[in-house]
């Protein structure tokens, strides 16, 4: 459905005399099949944007090729329009306008008639639980809107067959919807995989131990880095945790250790990781931070 | 789907009449649920017929004129049409930053229509704001050839088409409304002084008037002064001629601004 073969769009700017050519995407390529959801994560200023906007026509790529739904988004941009929806993440409407009467016109811009407009813009409002179609459409979503708007994204995989490229700052959404998620830094895409096996890559779970005395907490960090063969512990304070594949099976092990040596716990914690996690390996950067 | 080439032409025809209006009731819709601009636009030219108006009543012979209002009202016509347009990009800036451009530009919609929906939006706040202001004219004394006003109102429109084009040109090429104002503001203060907008360019001593002939606004004011009083001689022809070239040039620099990728 979604084919690129190094894409790539550079903004050349200028700074005085100066011109230096930046590279907002570094010739990505990507595979997305017919009814897949997929995710599209990266820090900000990482080349997301820029690639759905080539993606979706509004910009032409410096080098490389994309089709979508089989036309090329560079030479037959009306049919790819024809065949894509698009909402930006930064919105798409005026403070005066009302929701219900931009959905009927944006419907009937892709050639809808206006009652067939006006039908399918109340059953997709009932869907996502909007009052009426005079809903002022800057009120941001409750997190129940929300659910059903998620709720209507997947429906529209299984019930109208179509496929789905997102972008968003929602990790757990993301985790929850995606079948796949591609994650960009730098302009080049820096990881590709099912949200499961993203998960897994981060070398597994997190283990955190909170100690009661302070004494044993070089021990207790020896006791932990011997669950997995050359790697160390890291301390902090009275805290010791580590990283650990497959925390599970390694626990019953772990505890028996420490009651040996003798080291009091005041707690124990295993983490799984999260999308996030995955974000910090890949990218070094937190996307929360950036959220925030 | 085949279709024979006239089959396509007609149909493609019909598809940008279609867009262009939905385009346009758009605009409009939400131009009336906000009516500041069009009260604002519509308040200048009536203060000028107040307050300035009568003042130029005694100066009437002087530009060889048996009523004063058959100079003015021409001069205000076109001093809205251009104001008016020249600032109907900012409105532009407003909805690209807000998001809409793009989700118009997305959808398979003719980029030419998008901009003639805005544009026809601008001509048809002129057209009412132009009738308000005869009327007026009207109420204080004007006296003229209605043929005559209906060809100054034509070109007028013609003339705030040309200029809403321009300044949605400027506004998607800037795309900030801290460098099209001082723009505008500099292209628009040297036209409304020698284009003889407020007072005839007869009145300038020579070499104002020689400088005046070279702004072609300046014989579309004179054009539409003498359609007012009935007089369609070479003025006129020359007044038509520059509004449409004006006209073509400025759709075709914002047809093609519009049309250009990343715009």
């Amino acid at each position: 459905m979604i084919h690129a073969r190094g894409l790539a769009r550079s903004f050349t700017t200028k700074k005085g005399r100066e011109k230096t050519e930046v590279k907002a995407v570094d010739g990505v390529d990507i595979d997305i099949e017919n009814g897949e959801i997929v995710g599209f994560l990266g820090p900000n200023g990482a080349g997301k944007t820029t690639t759905l906007r080539m993606l979706t026509t509004l910009l032409k790529p410096t080098a490389g090729s994309a089709t979508v739904a089989g036309f090329d988004v560079a030479t037959q941009a009306e049919q790819v329009r024809r065949s894509i929806g698009y909402v930006s993440q930064s919105g798409s409407t005026l403070p005066e306008a009302l929701a219900g009467e931009e959905v009927v016109d944006h419907g009937r811009l892709y050639g809808i008639s206006k009652e067939r407009a006006t039908a399918r813009g109340r059953e997709l409002f009932d869907q996502l639980d909007l009052d009426g179609l005079r809903v002022e459409p800057t009120t941001g979503l409750d997190p129940q809107a929300r659910a059903n708007l998620w709720e209507h994204i997947s429906a529209l995989r299984t019930d109208r067959g179509a496929t789905i490229f997102l972008t968003t700052h929602y990790l757990d959404e993301a985790d929850a919807l995606c079948d796949r998620i591609l994650v960009i830094d730098r302009g080049a895409i820096v990881a590709s995989d099912t949200p499961e096996a993203l998960k897994q890559s981060v070398s597994g779970d997190l283990v955190e131990l909170v100690l009661t005395d302070a004494v044993a907490v070089s021990r207790a960090a020896t006791a932990l880095a011997g669950l997995v063969a050359g790697s160390t512990a890291d301390v902090d304070g009275l805290t010791v945790s580590m990283r650990v594949p497959h925390a599970g099976r390694e626990l019953a092990g772990l505890l028996r250790t420490l009651d040996r040596e003798n080291i009091a716990l005041d707690s124990i914690e295993v983490r799984r990781p999260t999308l996030d996690d995955v974000f910090l390996t890949v990218t070094g950067r937190s996307l929360r931070e950036e959220a925030a | 789907m085949t279709l024979r080439h006239g089959d396509k032409a007609a149909y493609s025809g019909q598809a940008f009449a279609r867009e262009t209006w939905i385009v346009f009731s758009r605009q409009l819709r939400i131009a009336l649920r906000n009516p500041a601009w069009v009260i604002i636009g519509l308040i200048q030219p009536i203060l000028y017929l107040a307050l300035f108006g009568p003042l130029l009543e005694p100066l009437a012979s002087s530009f060889g004129a048996e009523n004063a209002y058959t100079i003015f009202v021409p001069g205000l016509l076109v001093q809205l049409g251009i104001f008016g347009a020249l600032f109907a990009g900012f409105g532009l800036v407003a909805e690209w930053r807000a998001g809409v451009i793009e989700a118009e530009r997305v959808t398979p919609a003719s980029r030419t229509a998008l901009l003639l929906g805005r544009i026809l939006r601008d001509v048809l706040q002129l057209l009412v704001q132009g009738i308000v202001l005869i009327a007026l004219g009207y109420a204080f004394g004007l006296r003229a050839s209605v043929g005559g006003m209906l060809f100054g109102l034509l070109l007028t429109l013609l003339l705030g088409a040309s200029c809403a084009a321009g300044s949605n040109a400027l506004a998607l090429i800037t795309k900030s409304e801290d460098v099209m104002a001082p723009l505008i503001n500099s292209i628009a203060l040297p036209i409304l002084l020698l284009s003889g907008i407020l007072l005839p360019m007869t009145l300038a001593p020579q070499w104002l008037q020689t400088l005046s002939d070279f702004v072609p606004i300046k014989h579309i004011v004179d054009a539409i002064r003498a359609a007012f009083v009935g007089d369609f001689g070479e003025p006129i022809l020359w007044g038509t001629i520059w509004s449409v070239v004006i006209f073509v040039v400025l759709m075709w620099v914002a047809t093609r601004t519009f049309r250009k990728e990343n715009a």
